[in-house]
């Protein structure tokens, strides 16, 4: 007997008895005496409740997380404050603990709770129909993908270099396995510059804003993937579509993107959500669950899965996509966030985080050897150039218990010094000036260090 | 008294102008005209339509809806292939330790070393009970770690040269397998079962040749049979140079007693929102690790947490991420996988080690066939009688079908009716090849009464059926909502709240 399991000795011995069987051994009969372990896992003995709980606050320890310094680092992923109100509803069994809603008349909360999220999200992105999440963002960039594969079966795709990193190459990893080739189309100014699209382009997919801050022209490279017989794909941070001009305004056809930072924890990358969005041509093409309103036979109002013949359960080989259970815990977190964010509430987030963003912005490209990347609008996340070794500079002001950003060397190492810095509400302008006092400080010292050694 | 249609209004319908929750913080920076920050043809001109209620209303109509759930921590849950376990409470708390919670994905790996030990400690955990030395814990879900496993099989068949097509799965596999094998770009080969239940040893023979890339195999399989003959299919299968993937739904039945790598497989994944007690939320979030054999290990996902070691003096070994993988299959998603989830499970596996998991796995096979050994009584059996009859591992599959035609009562109607009774139905209509399928799994964390109160339900509800098939028929009753119109639903679609 463990902690989480009842069967007694006596128990057993019913049970045995019940099964016509002498021994728990017995019940493994089918399984080969050769394919037998007989021996027990090299994993040790199991440790107490109390044990466990004291080890994992000792690996907790050894991170530094953003409770620990005064962190800049997005990049995909942002430290935004999460209401109380979030973890106290999405900690509920209710929620915690079902299965997906496959029995739809005992799990009308999920259900209606599904149909909540779509709609919020039909709301930021413009769009009629949204899925009820997929696994998170990069690989709800290659689901849009398949999507377009499936709508125009043409052999490329076309990808901003502007598209997070992460995103390009798992739309790669997928690709490949299709026969597809995808191109990156370069930035220039901070912005997607996108080449001649021929007539074997499926998609072209970009970022918003993107990955270096900028807000892209999303209407012209829509209408230019439009002109060439290609879906517009954007992949979307769900915030600034507060304030942006939604996909949808823009003729996008497929709108997906990370959702973290609605109402879900940095959890060193994940579990987050997926979001999907898409035009009503494509509802019937969409991969994952779709909830949708009904009548029960006394005509009450209900909720139900619904399109399921895309799904793998029903198509099997035939289904849009082979993902089933998504991120329904996560996309809940997701509406409870806008709901309590509100209407006018959400602007009013994306306009704070605009106006620190432009201060800090100016602040430190006021620094000296410290330059702008690009001069294009940003919202919540910009790039500077740093005129000295980014590492060093990093290390530096780390040193001061500032987190200054991510270096862009390993992404872009044609910005072999570039820096991305992302701000949420939660870094105030204390916070900033504190960031432009180490940073500048740290440029300065790298510069000498530099000077020192040439 | 609240009236009944109060519990459907949306969080959407439930909105009044003016209404709010958040009260932002104070501007704090000099404050500049938007127009000049964001010129107004980049802006939307509508406002996103969400809902403005105050805390109290959002708090109360959320609790609303949770009650309209059903949910494992209230009652027994059987649903076949999903293991449906108890999700023990402390997982949640270390969860949200902020050392965990609030852990940037992109933080300096020196600065990780913490969340980096922990996957390297649950990458070696999981290498052993499968017995496959290479794990990647990137994938976000089961049918992720399958889109994995074949990529991988790709991947390794690409480096020597060769060009395969087809991928072969058996007529039992779960749905996400062969939709996995299109969107991995092969061809789906079906292979049968024979009478027993096992894998079709000659149609496997005829199917399997130069072409096949791959067989997926769940074992115990979707019947909840272990295969017999995986010896000989593990022969077969790569007598033609394929390679041999385990479908991981199904490790709850074997863990510590059998090892997927022993019977020959190359590539397993896991399902750590199943075996491992992650809470399955609904409908996510779960985690699919993949493990593999040395000859695939080349192709991993990038980047693979690794540990690295240091000589010299006094020099400590560190954990790092390693993304100089020139023949890896590149990356599946974002960052480096669900660690919220892989905080859970690995506390999973400290809390119960090596006895504890074999213990739950020997449970869980005794508590399936004590079940089923319950169903099989007069009154019960002639009605529901095992699909194939042997002793079965974690699961087992019973057949509708005589229910159907004596009774006129359909597994669906017995399984509407469970729930006017308190728990949760079997996965139902799955695997395809039986009949008015019932697929039954206990999991190791239920009592012997929860079992006999189960087999005492299906009994009463026979009885019923066979004095009036309508009760069933018509159920459920007591249930927030009776049977909906999902034909309706799919003809004119409504998937969001109309404004």
């Amino acid at each position: 007997m463990t902690r989480y399991t009842s069967a007694t000795d006596a128990d057993r011995e019913e049970m045995l008895a019940q099964i016509g069987v002498g021994s728990v051994d017995e019940l493994f009969g089918d399984i080969p005496g050769s394919l037998r372990l007989g021996r027990e896992l090299a994993l040790g003995d199991g440790l107490s409740e109390q044990e466990v709980f004291e080890e994992f606050r000792a690996l907790a320890e050894r991170n530094t997380s953003a409770e620990d310094e005064i962190s800049f680092l997005g990049a995909g992923m942002y430290d935004h404050y999460m209401p109380a109100l979030i973890d106290s509803i999405i900690s509920r069994s209710e929620f915690l603990t079902p299965y997906t809603p496959y029995q739809p008349e005992i799990s009308q909360g999920g259900l209606q709770a599904m149909f909540e999220y779509q709609t919020a999200i039909s709301e930021l992105t413009g769009l009629p129909v949204s899925n009820a999440s997929v696994y998170e963002g990069p690989s709800a960039v290659a689901a849009a993908g398949y999507v377009a594969k499936a709508t125009n079966n043409r052999r490329r795709f076309v990808i901003s270099r502007g598209v997070h990193p992460h995103a390009r190459e798992t739309l790669r990893t997928h690709a490949h396995a299709w026969g597809m080739e995808v191109v990156e189309a370069p930035l220039a100014g901070g912005v997607t510059e996108l080449p001649e699209l021929g007539e074997d382009v499926s998609a072209v997919i970009v970022q918003q804003p993107n990955f270096l801050g900028a807000v892209e022209d999303l209407a012209s490279i829509a209408r230019l993937a439009h002109d060439a017989g290609a879906l517009a794909i954007a992949s979307c941070d769900p915030l600034p579509l507060a304030v942006l001009k939604t996909p949808g305004e823009c003729g996008v056809d497929i709108a997906v993107g990370e959702g973290q930072s609605l109402g879900n924890r940095l959890d060193f990358g994940g579990p987050s959500f997926g979001f999907f969005a898409a035009s009503d041509a494509l509802m019937r093409r969409m991969p994952g669950r779709i909830a949708g309103e009904t009548v029960d036979v006394d005509g009450k109002r209900g909720f139900v899965l619904t399109l399921q013949t895309r799904e793998q359960h029903i198509r099997r080989e035939k289904a849009t996509s082979n993902i089933c259970t998504a991120q329904a815990l996560n996309a809940l977190a997701g509406v409870i966030y806008l709901s309590w964010l509100g209407r006018r509430g959400v602007v009013e987030l994306v306009e704070l985080m605009l106006q620190r963003t432009a201060y800090a912005r100016d602040r430190l490209t006021h620094l000296a050897g410290v330059t702008p990347l690009h001069g294009r609008p940003v919202v919540r996340e910009f790039a500077v150039e740093l005129g000295a070794p980014v590492g060093e500079v990093i290390e530096r002001c780390r040193e001061q218990g500032v987190n200054p950003g991510y270096p862009l060397w390993r992404d872009y190492p044609e910005h072999a010094d570039g820096l991305l810095i992302a701000l949420t509400e939660r870094r105030t302008r204390a916070d900033i000036d504190r960031l432009a006092d180490v940073l500048g400080a740290a440029v300065s010292a790298a510069r000498e260090s530099v000077g020192a050694s040439t | 008294m609240i009236r009944e249609a109060d519990d459907t209004l949306t969080i959407f319908e439930r909105s009044k102008e003016g209404r709010r929750a958040f009260v932002a913080p104070v501007l704090d920076v000099p404050p500049r005209s938007i127009d000049e920050l964001l010129p107004p043809e980049l802006r939307r001109t509508e406002p996103a339509r969400l809902p403005e209620v105050a805390e109290p209303e959002i708090v109360r109509h959320y609790n609303r809806l949770s009650k309209r759930n059903f949910d494992l921590d209230t009652g027994f849950y059987p649903l076949g292939s999903c293991t449906m376990k108890h999700n023990p409470k402390l997982h949640e708390r270390i969860a949200a330790l902020p050392g965990h919670a609030r852990m940037h994905p992109l933080q300096d790996p020196r600065r990780a070393q913490g969340a980096l030990e922990l996957m390297w400690r649950l990458q070696d955990a999981l290498g052993e009970i499968a017995g496959l030395p290479h794990v990647t814990l990137q994938p976000s879900a089961g049918s992720q770690g399958e889109l994995a496993g074949v990529l991988l099989t790709r991947a390794f068949h690409e480096d020597r040269g060769e060009h395969r097509t087809k991928v072969l799965t058996p007529d039992t596999a779960h749905g996400t397998n062969p939709a996995t094998v299109t969107m991995g770009g092969y061809e789906v080969v079906k292979v049968v079962s024979d009478a027993h239940g096992n894998v079709d040893l000659d149609d496997l023979r005829a199917k399997a040749d130069e072409d096949v890339a791959c067989l997926m195999l769940t074992n115990p399989s979707t019947l909840g049979l272990f295969e017999t003959g995986i010896e000989e299919i593990e022969r077969i299968v790569h007598g033609v140079g394929a390679t041999l993937y385990y479908d991981g739904a199904n490790l709850n039945a074997i863990m510590g007693i059998s090892r997927p790598g022993d019977m020959g497989f190359d590539i397993v994944h896991f399902n750590l929102h199943k075996s491992f007690t992650q809470p399955h939320g609904g409908g996510g979030p779960g985690a699919g690790p993949v493990a593999v054999s040395d000859r695939i290990e080349p192709y991993l996902p990038r980047p693979q947490v690794v540990r690295r070691e240091v000589t010299g003096n006094g020099a400590k070994a560190f954990f790092d991420l390693d993304y100089d993988r020139p023949k890896s299959i590149g990356r599946l998603r974002g960052f480096q996988g669900n660690y919220g989830v892989f905080v859970r499970s690995y506390a999973y596996i400290r809390s119960l080690g090596a006895p504890g998991l074999r213990d739950a796995s020997e449970t869980a096979v005794l508590n399936a066939n004590y079940l089923l050994a319950r169903l099989r009584r007069e009154g019960v059996m002639e009605y529901l009688p095992a699909a194939y009859d042997r002793l079965c591992m974690h699961e087992f599959v019973l057949s509708g079908e005589p229910m159907r035609r004596r009774l006129q009562v359909k597994t669906l109607d017995l399984a509407k009716r469970l729930l006017d009774h308190g728990v949760h139905p079997p996965t139902v209509y799955f695997p395809l090849i039986v009949e008015e399928a019932l697929m039954v799994e206990p999991t190791e964390t239920e009592t012997k009464e929860t079992l006999d109160h189960f087999a005492e339900i299906v009994a009463e509800i026979l009885r019923e059926a066979a004095e009036d098939p309508t009760v069933a028929q018509n159920a459920p009753y007591t249930t927030p909502v009776r049977r909906l119109d999902e034909a309706a639903a799919a003809r004119r679609p409504i998937v969001r709240q109309a404004m």
